[in-house]
């Protein structure tokens, strides 16, 4: 990989988006940094998960993705970088905004991108997630975008392909790593304005934490941060074995609202599912609603000054109330806008870790 | 087939349970019968018998597993009864139990002698096949125990699918208490285990994956405990996961319950830690479990509430395993590992080596009311070699069975059965199938 994909005017620009800020050997350490990161135990680069990710490996992310962030925001939203680069997102479950942000990103990178929705592949006619993967590995893409219902799905993929890297786009329950890096990011530009870290923080996450694979990158990430990690929510969403499961200390189980929000800088509202009433998880939504929807009224009591994320879709009036949604300490549109940046930053640092060195250090 | 020329296996330490043996013995092996066992060099006037050398060997009863999926017939590309019962003797096994869960299910004579025959003609490992509770394995309707128990069925179970209805449960266990024949026990709770693919616990939240809880088994092993008691029906429950689950049955046999149970070697060996990667080499049912309940089950092995070790021998093709972790079939391989993986635990000190021996040939053999599992004079010489020193890697190509799925593949094991002779034939010599004399 890597021969000949670019011009030599090509790679100049292509670094000009971040060498603006950072000098060559930043540059160097950041490629060869990723390249040790996502090796799983072959050649290939693959983002998996938050899981295994070093502090400086997560700043490496959001460092790239902030200056990704200035490019969606000039007139021709375009530049040169991953011309010639083949993306191929593959999602076996249905996704409006995690699939338009890779796309748009994989665009704005100027790679050829594709979409293969699981029902108008071949696995609507029976194939595997194995020949399905290969058969689109056999294609030569350079990186492919997989979003699955069953949790090590992505895992599984790349431990069977031998040149294209694995982007994990969502597995069953397990990680979500390009959410979290978003959450993270957005929380990063948010505190800056007040001068504070993305350390040393308060962070909670309220509902359905059993089935969220966004709170489990989330909490991945934060306790690699240092954070304190709340989980609030009934016992049947938020069992107490949470707390054992990433390793006790700083993740605390609460099944409180009021008492769970006390003090927290950020509260990260998490999806209901309208399913979860029939699988005996809760009594009826409305129930749920009575004692765990996140209102202002609840926030200004016991954490004021507290900013709201969702990775969305949301259902108002069930885990979060229309007037937080809108209201200002809600970071939920920022959260959108940041997931093309750091698609494009995941997208651009497995892609040029892939290319050999010589043609980095040029 | 049977050879007529006797047998001398010499200059081994001969261990057996049932006769109360660990030390040098040598045994003299004639008509296909143990005829004798004799203090070192005592059977040198039998000039005439073939030899087989067990220096530094140990000599155990042929082993007997309670526990087995041969996969024929209705699923041949997976395993047949030719290599299950090849693949039985080559782990030292001279006795498998073979569970009802073919297509069709083992629910009628045509299906047991069918394969009785097939294991007949396959020449290794004896095969017992175990008949179904319920038509189909259904768990609607009861099965023709008489039928076959005289076709030749030595126990009974659903297998995999649960007797959900406790009233059919009640009336099988009375029913087969007539016949003097068990009823073999999956335990689950399929409104508790929901689907679940590894055991419930901090790791499976963490992973994403559906878990399954050790209550789901507890619960059944409960029931079946209390209807045993209720009936007086016999009660053996399959493959136990769980310390709570080893408690109850400890609990039973102090009241008198007629109840054995089984544990398998993985249970012991491996544990949830093994899901971490995803791999499904590492899925089964009752899925692996945390250090808790695995010294629960070695608790259970030391003070003798467990009765056997089965290996629930499951193959399964590799396009079955390589799928999503939730997708993929449950089970792996069994017979050639079992052994070994328990002398390591012997010479690990978690087992003792007579211990050991009981449980995987006397232990089980009792369960099931068979004759078989002992070294005693007069029975019949179903005899294993084991050397208990050697040590190997136990490669894809050493597995003899159709299907590959193994954890243990890549890993070195430690000691293997080096000569095996059932009803005195021998089948297994200096560590391979066939009948050639050593040296």
């Amino acid at each position: 990989m890597g021969q000949g994909h670019a011009g030599d005017s090509d790679r100049k620009s292509a670094r000009h988006v971040i060498v603006r800020r950072y000098d060559n050997n930043y540059l160097q350490a950041l490629v060869k940094g990723s390249r040790e990161v996502f090796t799983n135990r072959s050649m290939v680069n693959h983002l998996l998960g938050i899981e295994g990710l070093s502090k400086s490996e997560i700043y490496r992310y959001l460092d790239t993705a902030q200056s990704f962030v200035e490019v969606s925001e000039r007139d021709i939203k375009k530049v040169p970088t991953l011309r010639g680069k083949t993306i191929i997102h593959v999602f076996f479950e249905p996704s409006t905004r995690t699939l338009s942000s890779f796309g748009i990103a994989g665009k704005r990178l100027s790679a050829d991108t594709i979409n293969i929705s699981s029902s108008s592949s071949s696995v609507k006619k029976g194939e595997t997630l194995l020949d399905t993967v290969r058969t689109l590995e056999s294609m030569n893409p350079d990186i492919l975008v997989m979003r699955h219902s069953e949790s090590g799905s992505p895992h599984f993929a790349a431990r069977h392909l031998s040149r294209a890297s694995v982007v994990n786009a969502g597995d069953g329950a397990h990680e979500h790593p390009t959410q979290a890096l978003l959450d993270l990011l957005t929380l990063r530009q948010h505190f800056a304005e007040s001068g504070r870290q993305l350390e040393g923080l308060k962070v909670g996450f309220v509902g359905d934490v059993r089935h969220s694979r966004v709170a489990r990158s989330n909490i991945l990430a934060h306790l690699t941060l240092g954070n304190e990690v709340r989980l609030i929510g009934p016992s049947t969403l938020v069992p107490r074995d949470f707390t054992a499961a990433f390793g006790g200390g700083k993740v605390s189980v609460v099944h409180d609202l009021q008492q769970g929000l006390e003090g927290l800088d950020v509260v990260v509202c998490l999806r209901m599912q309208l399913e979860r009433q029939n699988e005996h998880f809760v009594p009826n939504l409305d129930e749920y609603a009575k004692e765990y929807c996140v209102s202002e009224g609840i926030l200004a009591r016991c954490c004021p000054s507290s900013v709201v994320l969702h990775p969305g879709p949301m259902n108002r009036g069930t885990e979060i109330s229309g007037e937080v949604a809108d209201g200002p300490r809600s970071l939920i549109r920022r959260q959108v806008n940041n997931g093309v940046a750091v698609r494009m930053a995941v997208l651009y640092l497995l892609a040029r870790s892939a290319e050999p060195h010589e043609e980095v250090e040029q | 087939m049977s050879s007529h020329r006797p047998i001398v296996i010499q200059n081994g330490t001969v261990i057996d349970a049932a006769s109360n043996l660990d030390g040098a013995h040598d045994i003299l092996v004639e008509d296909g019968r143990i005829a004798a066992v004799e203090k070192p060099g005592a059977l040198a006037k039998h000039a005439d018998a073939e030899r087989i050398d067990a220096k530094g060997q140990w000599v155990i009863p042929g082993c007997v597993d309670l526990h087995v999926h041969l996969r024929e017939p209705g699923e041949e590309w997976k395993e047949t009864i030719q290599t299950g019962a090849e693949a039985a003797v080559l782990g030292g096994y001279t006795t498998i139990c073979c569970m009802p869960n073919t297509k069709p299910a083992n629910d009628s004579a045509e299906v047991t002698r069918f394969i009785i025959e097939k294991a007949k003609a396959a020449g290794a490992a004896r095969v017992l096949p175990i008949g179904a509770i319920s038509m189909e394995r259904k768990g609607k309707q009861l099965a023709p125990y008489n039928e076959l128990a005289k076709a030749g069925c030595v126990a009974f179970s659903d297998d995999g699918d649960p007797v959900v209805d406790a009233g059919l449960m009640r009336r099988a266990l009375e029913w087969c208490l007539m016949l003097g024949l068990p009823l073999s026990c999956h335990e689950e709770d399929r409104n508790l285990s929901c689907g679940g693919s590894m055991n419930e616990s901090p790791l499976s939240l963490k992973l994403g994956l559906k878990g399954f809880p050790g209550v789901a088994e507890d619960v059944m092993i409960a029931r079946d405990i209390e209807l045993a008691r209720f009936t007086k029906g016999k009660v053996h429950i399959c493959h136990v996961s769980t310390a709570r689950g080893i408690e109850l049955i400890r609990r039973a046999k102090n009241d008198g319950i007629n109840v054995t149970c089984e544990v398998a070697p993985h249970h012991l060996v491996l544990d949830e830690g093994c899901c971490s990667g995803y791999d499904t080499n590492c899925k089964m049912m009752p899925p692996l479990k945390g250090h808790e309940d695995i010294e629960g089950l070695f608790a259970g092995i030391e003070d003798g509430t467990v009765d056997a070790i089965a290996s629930d021998h499951a193959p399964h093709d590799l396009d079955s395993k390589q799928v999503e972790f939730s997708r993929a079939t449950v089970g792996i391989l069994g017979l050639q590992t079992s052994l070994p993986l328990f002398v390591e635990l012997c010479s690990g000190g978690k087992v003792s080596r007579r211990r050991m021996v009981e449980l995987l040939s006397y232990g089980p053999a009792k369960s099931f009311g068979l004759s078989s599992g002992t070294l005693r004079v007069g029975s019949e010489a179903d005899i294993t070699v084991v050397d208990p020193a050697a040590r190997w890697c136990f490669e894809a190509g050493a597995i003899r069975s159709k299907s590959k799925n193994s954890p243990f593949v890549g890993r070195e094991l430690m000691g293997r059965a080096t000569h095996v002779l059932v009803g005195g034939r021998r089948v297994v010599s200096g560590g391979a199938l066939g009948a050639e004399s050593s040296r």
